[in-house]
């Protein structure tokens, strides 16, 4: 044993050595163990989205042999289209139903035998004999949409092995639907329906067509506005601004409007444009200027960054060749800048395009069934829909919602891939 | 519809005034070979003549459009009969409502459709009518006046080019005050309506008021009759779910920030931190949706197989993904500043012999430790306003609790509900939501400006 005094420094460093490196290799795994967890993250948060929903994108028919009875629908025979437009059309699906199944008896037992096909299959049939009164007195086999419990079931959301007590449907209609399996008349199709109509309280007949088209005049109008004012703000305060307590007031005023709460948006919005203004509630033009006030900072800070990487040689040039301040800013340094202004502006609409809460503020939450035609007409966006159906009790509208996100989640990929493709292309080291 | 007329009919006229400016300058010149001695290019005079004609008539129909509303509305009120005229405010805004409402072709009336109530939306109708076509006369008229005048005064002496750019750097700087105004916006509606409701409820009450209920009677007997209006469980609750999501997301992101800056190879960190981004790209929504039906179920009866008793509402629940939703702000930020700190310094630590993990720990987090918590309080700020995730995954009840799980609430919590449906815009209840908006704003913006203003010092110490 040598006395610690003989210990040299080295040797005291290389008995250490091997518990700094354990540490060494602790820290390592720590700083993985961080990546790998937020990538699951991601990769939990798509998979449970995609084990959700993608069974939505089909949806469950019925073949029914329809009897387009003459009695039902236009019992004079006129073929008058404002008498075909209040024929019993519900009444022809129940009795196809009824056909089928005569053994039914019992009130009870009727109507939860009715409630096999959705109601929205009615209007189906309306649209058909409007476009074609020639159908009347013929029995067509046609397709006709499930109500939404049994295509569940059909699904396999709804447990077939449950006892009866605790099952949303009885032995009796499962019977029944097995029968209709049996023949071969219960089928998942495509559901067009989904991408086509608006929204609904009956989870098979809702879609994200009315949502999609108010996100469409909602961004529309953030774009024509936030585009132009944010290229301005940021070519002033770049190129022309002379420092001064304005302009630092300005640049203060940016940096943390890009930072307050987007719900603060939502109550400016209420309390300004249709509070003051009196604008309509629930219009994607309101949504729109709200949203643009919210992507204003974001696309004013990437243009100046673009017009930023501008070399001042550019301008020197131009400015040596007798261009006015003016002219070699709009000739020369905004094009070269515009592809960074671009990819800025696109990232800030899908920051828009994901946004809901300042929405819910100025009333884009209400129940809407009509697509809407324009920037004035009630209506909805994306996020907001899947909020609304996240909030619904049918187990059908789990699905919906996810099927909703994933189409959401679709669009901002695109959105921020076209960014990335532009940056890429157009990307230029001077 | 006729307003979409008049703008077309406008951009029509502008782009005519700026063929005939440009026509009118060359004439002027005699020919595009004499062009010499005018003092602007053609497109400039072009351009004077067509902003002289289009921005007059744009700045009127704007005005117009602002004014018309509360004019058209005076005129019809006094035109109603005298005994509606009589009527207190609130009725009378009724009768206006429906009044608008019968024009608009609903028949949706608050009290009967009587035969005045049907004249005055006629009334209500021609006036709207003659007010749009005054407007558009006026417009159109002062547009062809403008771009009439502007084109007379071409000459070779005129500065056309110098005036188009005085105009235009004009519009550039307006466009730059939007930031200001849109600050004052918030201010001002948020402020105004706070203190209408700070009449009714003491400040004091509200600051550091233990219970919230935000229930206002209808009948002065009725049970729980009195609304209480004390934001501390609110804040509480903001708090506790904030503080649970940084416990989530400043380790998570701090390292994973220091791994792919200092450890990982070009190749990991070209597809991990595209990743990483991925998480901030994700509508909060989309969060909250995730909260509600993933993690609340597990994270309750992960509890329950432990024997803990969990609201299916848990703080825990929607803290957890409102960190995951944070960590790549936290990483990113975190980020720029390891990778400011500069390489002398990695170098210097390792000629000394160590470690890396020795130097991250050792000399990188305390030369970037400012820049750090300039990050993480930016990141409490958004946890703070964050709204989607609590209302889809957080609680109503106002609990004042440190528990995280039982379910508490939070302030942008009661904003939503305090506003989403059928309000009236005078109860106490509306006017906390604005309250609360105010408290909400003044947090993050101290926040804010507390962590923009440590960032920025610490850019400069290494610039």
């Amino acid at each position: 044993m040598t006395s610690p005094a003989d210990r040299k420094p080295i040797d005291v460093v290389r008995a250490s050595l091997k518990k700094r490196y354990a540490r060494e290799r602790r820290f390592r795994f720590l700083g993985q163990l961080a990546v790998f967890s937020g990538v699951a993250f991601v990769g939990i948060l798509f998979i449970t989205i995609i084990l959700n929903g993608y069974t939505a994108f089909e949806q469950t028919d019925i073949r029914m042999d329809v009897y387009f009875d003459e009695q039902m629908i236009d019992p004079q025979g006129t073929r008058d289209p404002q008498v075909l437009l209040q024929g019993d059309y519900a009444g022809l699906v129940k009795a196809a139903l009824r056909k089928e199944f005569p053994e039914v008896r019992g009130r009870r037992d009727k109507r939860k035998l009715y409630r096999l096909i959705s109601s929205g299959a009615s209007s189906r049939l309306q649209q058909m004999v409007m476009d074609d009164p020639g159908l009347i007195g013929t029995t067509q086999s046609l397709w006709l949409v499930a109500d939404d419990d049994v295509d569940m079931l059909v699904k396999g959301h709804i447990d077939r092995t449950l006892p009866e007590s605790e099952r949303r449907l009885n032995d009796k209609v499962v019977g029944w639907i097995e029968k209709l399996e049996s023949e071969g008349r219960v089928e998942k199709r495509f559901n067009t329906t989904f991408f086509t109509a608006g929204d609904s309280r009956e989870p098979e007949m809702a879609g994200i067509a009315g949502a999609a088209a108010g996100s469409f005049y909602t961004l529309l109008v953030t774009l024509l506005l936030s585009f132009p004012i944010g290229v301005a703000a940021a070519v002033y305060l770049e190129e022309f601004a002379p420092t001064n307590r304005l302009t630092d007031l300005i640049e203060v005023n940016i940096n943390n409007l890009a930072a307050v709460p987007s719900i603060v948006f939502g109550l400016l919005g209420l309390a300004v444009f249709i509070n003051f203004f009196g604008l309509p509630r629930s219009a994607p033009l309101v949504g729109g200027l709200v949203l643009t006030l919210m992507t204003l900072p974001t696309i004013i800070i990437a243009s100046r960054a673009a017009l930023k990487s501008v070399p001042p040689s550019i301008r020197e040039a131009a400015l040596g060749v007798g261009a006015s301040k003016m002219q070699m800013v709009f000739h020369h340094v905004l094009p070269l800048a515009m592809p960074g202004m671009l990819t800025g502006t696109i990232i800030g609409m899908a920051q828009a395009l994901g946004e809901s809460a300042p929405l819910l503020m100025i009333g884009m939450v209400a129940f809407i069934v009509d697509i809407p035609g324009g920037p004035t007409d009630p209506s909805t966006v994306l996020p907001v829909q899947i909020y609304l159906w996240a909030d619904s009790p049918e187990r059908a509208f789990v699905e919906k919602t996810s099927a909703a996100i994933m189409v959401l989640l679709a669009f901002l990929m695109t959105m921020n891939a076209l960014a990335v493709v532009l940056r890429k292309k157009f990307e230029r080291r001077w | 519809m006729q307003i979409y007329v008049i703008l077309l009919v406008l951009l029509g006229l502008t782009a005519v005034a700026y063929r005939a400016g440009r026509q009118r300058s060359v004439q002027v010149a005699g020919g595009v070979s004499r062009f010499r001695d005018m003092h602007s290019l053609p497109s400039y005079y072009g351009m004077y003549t067509a902003l002289w004609c289009g921005l007059p008539a744009l700045i009127v129909i704007a005005i117009w459009m602002a004014v018309q509303p509360t004019i058209i509305v005076d005129l019809l009120v006094q035109d109603l009969p005298p005994e509606m005229q009589q009527l207190p405010r609130p009725e009378l805004e009724l009768v206006i409502n429906d009044i608008k409402n019968i024009a608009a072709g609903n028949n949706m009336v608050s009290g009967e459709n009587s035969e005045a109530l049907k004249r005055a939306a006629a009334h209500y109708q021609s006036l709207q009518e003659t007010s749009r076509a005054a407007m558009g006369v006026l417009a159109l008229s002062l547009a062809i006046f403008g771009g009439a005048l502007a084109w007379r005064r071409i000459s070779p002496k005129m500065r056309a080019r110098n005036r188009v750019e005085g105009i235009v750097l004009g519009i550039l700087a307006l466009s730059s005050t939007i930031a200001i105004f849109t600050t004052v916006g918030i201010v001002l509606s948020v402020f105004f309506e706070s203190m209408r409701f700070f009449q009714s409820v003491p400040f004091f009450d509200f600051v550091f008021g233990l219970e919230w209920s935000p229930q206002i009677a209808i009948r002065s007997d009725q049970v729980g009759s009195s609304g209480a209006f004390g934001m501390v469980p609110l804040f509480a609750g903001t708090m506790l779910i904030s503080f649970i999501a940084m416990v989530v997301a400043v380790p998570i992101g701090l390292m994973s920030a220091i791994y792919l800056a200092e450890y990982a190879g070009p190749r990991v960190r070209a597809w991990a931190k595209p990743m990483l981004e991925v998480l901030a790209g994700i509508p909060t929504v989309v969060y909250g949706f995730f909260a509600a039906l993933t993690v609340a179920p597990f994270v309750r009866d992960l509890g329950a197989s432990l024997g803990l008793e969990v609201s299916s509402e848990s703080a825990l629940a929607a803290g957890l993904v409102m960190g995951i939703m944070i960590i790549p702000f936290v990483s990113s930020l975190s980020d720029d500043v390891i990778n400011a700190v500069p390489q002398s310094l990695r170098d210097g630590s390792y000629a000394l012999g160590a470690t890396k993990s020795e130097t991250v720990r050792k000399v990188i987090l305390p030369a970037a430790l400012p820049g750090i918590v300039g990050g993480v309080l930016l990141a409490v700020s958004r946890a703070i306003g964050e709204t989607m995730i609590v209302v889809m995954a957080a609680g109503l009840s106002a609990n004042l609790t440190a528990n995280p799980l039982e379910s508490v609430t939070t302030v942008t919590v009661q904003i939503v509900t305090l506003l989403v449906g059928d309000q009236e815009f005078d109860s106490p209840k509306t006017l906390a939501a604005f309250a609360l908006g105010l408290m909400l704003f003044l947090t993050t913006l101290v926040l804010n400006v507390i962590a923009l203003h440590v960032v920025r010092k610490y850019r400069e110490q290494y610039d």
